[in-house]
């Protein structure tokens, strides 16, 4: 036989025979020496990864049927000693309540906080983290193959209004909050890691305490933004067929084509809804974050799921789970619209010549606008030629 | 320009003002974390 396989074959039955899964049964203990307490054998045991029947303790948990009178010594405890009521916690034997007020007080004990903790530093910051530095590789790449998209024949030197003031407000209200939300969600997240050994926590800690006051409060200001984007322009965004057209030609980013677009592109409405599914998905992990406890949303998210998707996730959680999923939540979905954003932000700067005035001035120029939005200028002009107002 | 950083600067107001009117509305820390009868003031 082949020696690394009879090898093999003897280590997986020393492991069988070692393993504790065979569960031999810890043998009998006589706790007459300790009035049925465990002894120095049931810790042995339980040392030796052995089964211990827990039942001596599970069910040692006085006697509330001879409980003394309130007003006697040890009354107030109800028949139970201390010793007594912490089992009864252990095992989850008898109601607990407490007279301290506040939400989620009544929890003793949740396992949930380091698995949680070990993903927010880890997995969170590594994999979103390094999306975002590889996705801003990729477009420093992207500019020196493609170059900077120019107006063919250059500008016209004619301006048509683009965005009107009410529109560019809400647009720098959304976009201002949201990068200062991301600057101080990043710091939040990852300033323990990459901040603290270079400047020090005396100095780590104001920032801290500023990107938290900054982060919470001018969460307001980007739901308000997101609001008005939303009303504003969510009937500019609707699908049609016209946006087929433009992604079959892949906006025309390497061809070097033009194709036909109204107000908004096909990519244009891929960023609007991109920024509204997940900005109104992290405005709600973020409120829930928020107001601590008061809006858990995970159990009956998981509910639905599991109705509709037949999937197996957890629906009775602890009031703490519930925080930890809407923390990791919220930073998953803030590291996507971070990627999009920055996406944004490349095209509307850099990337395109003259796109940055529809959102500076609201002023862009004709040749710009009929290269990218022919549609939505001839309407403009048929609507001007009909003296209506644009 | 100007409407840009107008935007900015409604952002940075209405942070100011957030806790200022959520205190109002008695969602502070302080009164969600206590009964009625203990005295915050």
């Amino acid at each position: 036989m082949n020696a690394k396989l009879f090898g093999a074959a003897v280590f997986a039955l020393a492991t069988l025979l070692f393993n504790p899964g065979w569960a031999q049964e810890a043998p009998e203990v006589d706790r007459t020496s300790t009035g049925g307490a465990q002894t120095l054998e049931d810790i042995m045991a339980r040392q030796e990864q052995l089964k211990v029947d827990e039942s001596f303790r599970s069910e040692n948990l006085g006697d509330p049927a001879s409980a003394a009178p309130i007003d006697e010594p040890l009354g107030t405890l109800g028949g139970r000693s201390q010793p007594d009521i912490w089992r009864g916690v252990r095992y989850n034997e008898i109601d607990t309540s407490t007279q301290v007020r506040g939400p989620a007080v009544d929890v003793l004990i949740q396992d949930g906080g380091m698995p949680w903790y070990e993903l927010r530093r880890g997995p969170v910051i590594t994999y979103g983290g390094g999306a975002i530095l590889g996705f801003l590789l990729l477009l420093v790449v992207f500019y020196f193959v493609r170059g900077r998209i120019r107006i063919d024949g250059g500008p016209s030197g004619t301006k048509i209004e683009r965005f009107k003031a009410i529109e560019r407000f809400g647009h720098w209200l959304l976009a201002g909050s949201f990068i200062a939300l991301a600057l101080t969600g990043l710091l939040t997240l990852m300033g323990r890691s990459f901040l603290i050994p270079v400047i020090g926590q005396e100095a780590f800690s104001p920032l801290a305490i500023g990107s938290k006051w900054l982060h919470n409060n001018i969460a307001w200001a980007f739901m308000l933004g997101l609001v008005m984007t939303f009303v504003m322009w969510v009937a500019h965004n609707i699908p049609n067929k016209l946006d087929w057209h433009w992604l079959k030609a892949g906006g025309g980013i390497f061809t070097k084509s033009h194709p036909s677009a109204k107000k908004f592109n096909a990519g244009q409405k891929i960023i609007f809804w991109t920024v509204m599914i997940l900005g109104f998905s992290v405005s709600l992990s973020g409120l829930s974050l928020l107001f601590p406890f008061e809006m858990p949303m995970f159990a009956s998210t998981f509910e639905v799921m599991n109705s509709v998707l037949g999937t197996d996730f957890p629906t009775a959680l602890a009031p703490h789970e519930e925080m930890q999923l809407s923390n990791i939540w919220h930073s998953i979905v803030a590291f996507l619209m971070m990627l999009a954003i920055i996406a944004h932000i490349y095209i509307g700067t850099v990337g395109m010549e003259g796109a940055y005035d529809a959102m500076g001035d609201g002023q862009v120029d004709l040749a710009w606008a009929r290269q990218h939005h022919d549609l939505w200028v001839e309407e403009r002009q048929a609507k001007q030629g009909r003296g209506e107002s644009p | 320009m100007k409407v840009m950083i107008l935007g900015f600067v409604a952002a940075l107001v209405i942070a100011a003002l957030a806790p200022v009117v959520l205190e109002q509305f008695g969602w502070s820390s302080a009164e969600q974390y206590s009964s009625e009868s203990v005295r915050l003031d």
